[in-house]
């Protein structure tokens, strides 16, 4: 196996908050190789955009970050200095965010916008930098490119905007893109058209993929590699195909219950649910944080729960010996 | 990190804003001295030495202790003007006038600059058109010389200064007031609001008003202080409250002749303008965070 | 009495035309928010009305709300004009659960307040008739009482949009209008909120315009379904047969969009492209057809008329009208 362009062991994230600490990211580890995709996925809350913003080192100031390792393509990040940070970041890796409308700056053209990464890491001069900008905006699917340079972002549907937030991403050929939720504010048309795109440029440039997401369904589709977090840390992780015919945490098998699904869930059947809150994760949290939600939790989840390991890399922090039965009334 | 909720929520709730309270040491110093201020102003006759009118020719502009201890008269604890009149007992009176003047400008600029601002941004179309004009035309007219030119032909009294400074100054009022309300109309609770059957006066008081109090408190404590400012100026060119008034304005406009030799006759009232103005303003700044709903930043 | 059959939601012919600025001397445009649709909602139903952003569903359920006038056309509620309705009569037949449970509470008042704010407009009860009732509503959708007292912001998303849900509920209305109602929650919120409403249209026979953009969404709650596409009805149907037999290639394009957690699956051809129509300048003819995949010359000339070509759905669109020509 190739080396992992991203590698992350044992990252927390605390921010220190009004009543106490906050441990929003607990304990993390992850890896992403070089044209594999990886899938975050959990709650609002879980800590999932926070674990990527910790890897960009983008973390709110207050926030304290450790990690036993994190690395980037070999170059260890826990330790880099902040101006090598800044030449990796936007140049060899590159970070696609979730609102299209927020994410662009409004005073600046398209154009400006594209090629501004690309000059300021130095990879070419401007005609340069213009001549790859309206061959990614092609290439994302934007027609007439030339003209949408001089456009500016409110001139654009979301839907373009997106498109423009992964040509950006792409212009100086990073080896990692990190996308916190690329698709959740775009028509179920577009996010599928959009979703497409990526992995499609992927699978060209042989980049890592990190995508945070909440909806197990683009999971599914285009992970190879899924990670579910719950109340800061991974609680199941392992190839995608593993992860959905046999999760063994019940909170994986909760989310995947819980998607309704076209000419299979029938009006009147309900859906999956996972009871219960996201417990409040100031202070810390002693042994497994799910098992309030959880209809199998025994004596020994109050305990720390250990992670084990089934074959093909599967990973899980529970301590139920077989996998977790769907708790619909007619699983498909 | 929004749905790591509390599940109990009255009791952390106001704790929390208690916290938030006290935890703002300039809110709660700011709060101490304006209440200092207020009841030294409500209990004026009870709490002044002296009748602030009454002059003793023979006791005219006698030091302080803690200016000149061996001229000063233990009589008069922060000495007397030029006309011999008790100043500790002046300055008393005197917060009477500022805060009076400062609550009836703000209350009759208050009430001008919100109904025009709310309705403005509620209502938007030709309604905003003319009140963005109005808006408009105060701010073309110079504040100062308005009320300068006004005073001067309707003569200076109390009540004329706190007509034209109320008429003068709503406009931050309307402004403010103008663009938070446009921002509150488009919210979904305001269209809630009228699906449920509501008013229009119910949704301009229960739904958008309740949210524009602390914009209003922050724009309110800035107006006073103005309002209190422009009043000592305007009092300080004679043109403001009258003689004998103890108006703090007026008496550093008084103390001007005998500045240079006696320069704590100017001081103390100078010193009272600040720290009335700086009480309120912090006063309004703590508010205003103090009183932002919970979870926004 | 003909009130049997009477629906309780009629569209008929209804258009909205908002007039557009574009910059200080461009001259005003029309922008088409909804072209002319006929739609009607029985009682005890639910309609679902999907489409992507921007197809004139909100604008829709606006001037059902009578927050916005049609243009064009009528809004009849139990067979009685809306815009004859006082505001009052009007909120006791229709009710709004709005999208987003963060700006659909007021922020300054209790959840108590705020469920009952419509029995307190309406003048219902006494003041402990009222707060007993917010009570049995809030126990009906599934909060606590102690949640009476709770202000929005300590509540989390599902929580929230519950108390919409209430507020809503409360005056016992005839139609229940929810816009995208779970579109800015999570997934695993989403199923709480739809299994609820699932509950509440069973147990309280709720009549219900249900529009979202998610066609997975809108199948558990429909019993019909509406798809819009620029402001028309392309298709409308029997749930069970627009999601099995779609016959607009849109709707077909929307089924195949929603993503089902299903690995095998892998990331689905939709054909629609993604270059959504400048409203302001609608393509000639079928809106849809410059996104077409079965396009052909009569699409780009001839508007398709929303007609039964199969079963008892309607689309509009040439191609399923030669297709079933063909079978026939």
């Amino acid at each position: 196996m190739s080396t992992p362009v991203l590698d992350v062991r044992h990252l927390a994230v605390q921010i220190p908050v009004a009543d106490g600490v906050l441990h929003a990211v607990r304990d993390v580890s992850l890896t992403v190789a070089p044209g594999e995709t990886l899938c975050v996925v959990g709650e609002s809350g879980c800590g999932k955009s926070l674990t990527s913003l910790a890897v960009m080192g983008l973390l709110p100031s207050t926030a304290r970050r450790t990690a036993e390792r994190m690395s980037f393509a070999g170059e260890d990040l826990l330790t880099i200095t902040p101006s090598r940070l800044r030449a990796l970041r936007g140049n060899r890796m590159a970070m696609i965010f979730q609102e299209p409308m927020t994410s662009l700056n409004p005073a600046w053209t398209i154009g400006d916008q594209l090629t501004e990464p690309f000059l300021r890491h130095g990879k070419g001069s401007r005609r340069q930098a213009v001549d790859r900008a309206v061959q990614l905006l092609e290439r994302v699917g934007i027609a007439a490119a030339g003209r949408r340079l001089v456009q500016y972002p409110h001139e654009l549907s979301g839907g373009l905007r997106q498109r423009v937030m992964i040509a950006m991403a792409l212009m100086c050929g990073p080896d990692l893109i990190l996308a916190d939720e690329p698709t959740t504010a775009l028509d179920v048309t577009i996010q599928a058209e959009i979703l497409h795109l990526l992995a499609e440029l992927q699978r060209e440039m042989g980049m890592g993929l990190l995508l945070v997401t909440h909806d197990l369904g683009i999971v599914a589709r285009v992970a190879h590699r899924v990670a579910v977090m719950y109340a800061g840390e991974v609680v199941e992780s392992g190839p995608t195909v593993t992860v959905f015919n046999d999760p063994r945490h019940p909170y994986t098998r909760g989310l995947i219950d819980c998607i309704p699904i076209p000419a299979r869930s029938r009006p009147g059947v309900p859906l999956g649910t996972i009871p219960g809150l996201v417990p409040n994760l100031v202070g810390g949290i002693e042994g497994c944080a799910f098992r309030e939600r959880c209809a199998f939790a025994t004596a020994p989840c109050t305990r720390t729960v250990p992670v084990s390991h089934g074959g093909d890399g599967h990973a899980w922090r529970c301590v139920l010996p077989e996998g977790v039965p769907s708790l619909l009334e007619n699983p498909a | 990190m929004s749905d790591a909720t509390l599940p109990k929520p009255t009791a952390p709730a106001l704790q929390k804003k208690r916290g938030r309270i006290l935890g703002n040491p300039g809110l709660v110093v700011a709060a101490l001295v304006l209440g200092l201020i207020t009841l030294m102003a409500v209990f004026a006759p009870l709490i002044a030495p002296h009748d602030p009118y009454v002059q003793v020719l023979d006791d005219r502009l006698i030091p302080p202790a803690f200016v000149d201890a061996e001229m000063s008269d233990p009589r008069y604890l922060l000495g007397t003007d030029n006309l011999g009149r008790d100043y500790l007992s002046r300055l008393i009176y005197g917060a009477r006038i500022s805060l009076l003047i400062g609550l009836l400008t703000v209350l009759v600029s208050g009430v001008i600059g919100t109904t025009l601002g709310v309705a403005a941004g509620y209502f938007g179309g030709r309604v905003d058109t003319v009140v963005s004009f109005l808006i408009t035309t105060r701010l073309s007219l110079p504040v100062v010389m308005v009320a300068l030119a006004v005073v001067a032909v309707a003569g200076g009294s109390l009540r004329v200064v706190v007509l034209v400074l109320g008429l003068l100054l709503w406009d931050r009022f309307a402004v403010v007031m103008r663009s938070a309300t446009m921002q509150l109309r488009n919210l979904e609770y305001v269209a809630a609001a009228r699906s449920v059957g509501c008013s229009t006066p119910r949704i301009l008081l229960g739904e958008i008003l309740p949210n524009l109090v602390s914009a209003l408190v922050v724009v309110a404590s800035y107006e006073m202080a103005q309002a209190i400012l422009l009043e000592a100026a305007l009092s300080f060119l004679g043109l403001g409250v009258q003689p004998p008034l103890p108006s703090w304005g007026l008496m550093v406009a008084e103390a001007k002749e005998v500045m240079l030799f006696d320069p704590w006759v100017i001081l103390l009232p100078g010193l009272a303008i600040c720290i009335l103005v700086l009480a309120i303003n912090m006063l309004g700044d703590g508010i205003r965070d103090a009183t932002a709903p919970e979870g926004r930043s | 009495m003909s009130g049997e059959a009477r629906p309780i939601l009629e569209l008929r012919n209804v258009v909205k035309r908002y007039s557009v600025g574009r910059g200080l001397f461009a001259r005003k445009r029309a922008l088409m928010a909804v072209g002319g649709v006929s739609l009607a909602v029985q009682r005890r139903q639910v309609l679902g009305l999907v489409g992507e952003s921007g197809c004139g569903k909100s604008t829709l359920a606006k001037m059902v709300l009578g927050l916005e006038v049609p243009t064009e056309g009528e809004v009849l509620i139990d067979g009685r004009p809306i815009a004859s309705l006082g505001r009052l009569e009007r909120a006791r037949l229709v009710q709004p659960v709005f999208q987003d449970p963060y700006s659909s509470l007021n922020p300054r008042k209790t959840v108590a307040s705020i469920v009952g704010l419509p029995l307190s407009v309406h003048g219902e009860g006494s003041a402990a008739e009222r707060q007993g009732r917010v009570e049995e509503m809030l126990r009906l959708v599934g909060l606590a009482p102690r949640h009476a007292a709770a202000y929005p912001s300590q509540l989390s998303g599902g929580q929230r949009q519950r108390v919409a849900i209430a507020r809503a509920l409360i005056l016992k209305p005839q139609l229940l209008i929810c816009d995208e109602p779970t579109s800015a929650l999570d997934v695993s919120v989403q199923a709480q909120i739809l299994n609820l409403l699932m509950d509440l249209q069973s147990r309280l026979g709720l009549t219900c315009l249900f529009i979202s953009h998610n066609l997975a969404v809108v199948q558990m709650l429909a019993t019909r379904v509406a798809v819009m596409y620029l402001g028309r009805v392309v298709e409308e149907g029997p749930t069970a047969e627009v999601m099995v037999h779609a016959q607009h290639p849109y709707s077909r394009g929307l089924l195949a969009s929603v993503l089902t957690p299903d690995p095998s699956l892998g990331l689905p051809e939709t054909g629609l492209g993604s270059v959504f129509p400048d409203p302001l300048d609608p393509p000639p003819g079928c809106a849809f057809h410059p996104r077409c995949p079965l396009a052909f010359d009569r699409c780009g000339v001839e508007a398709p008329l929303l007609l039964a070509h199969r079963g008892n759905a309607r689309a509009a669109c040439h191609a399923a009208e030669r297709q079933a020509m063909a079978a026939a």
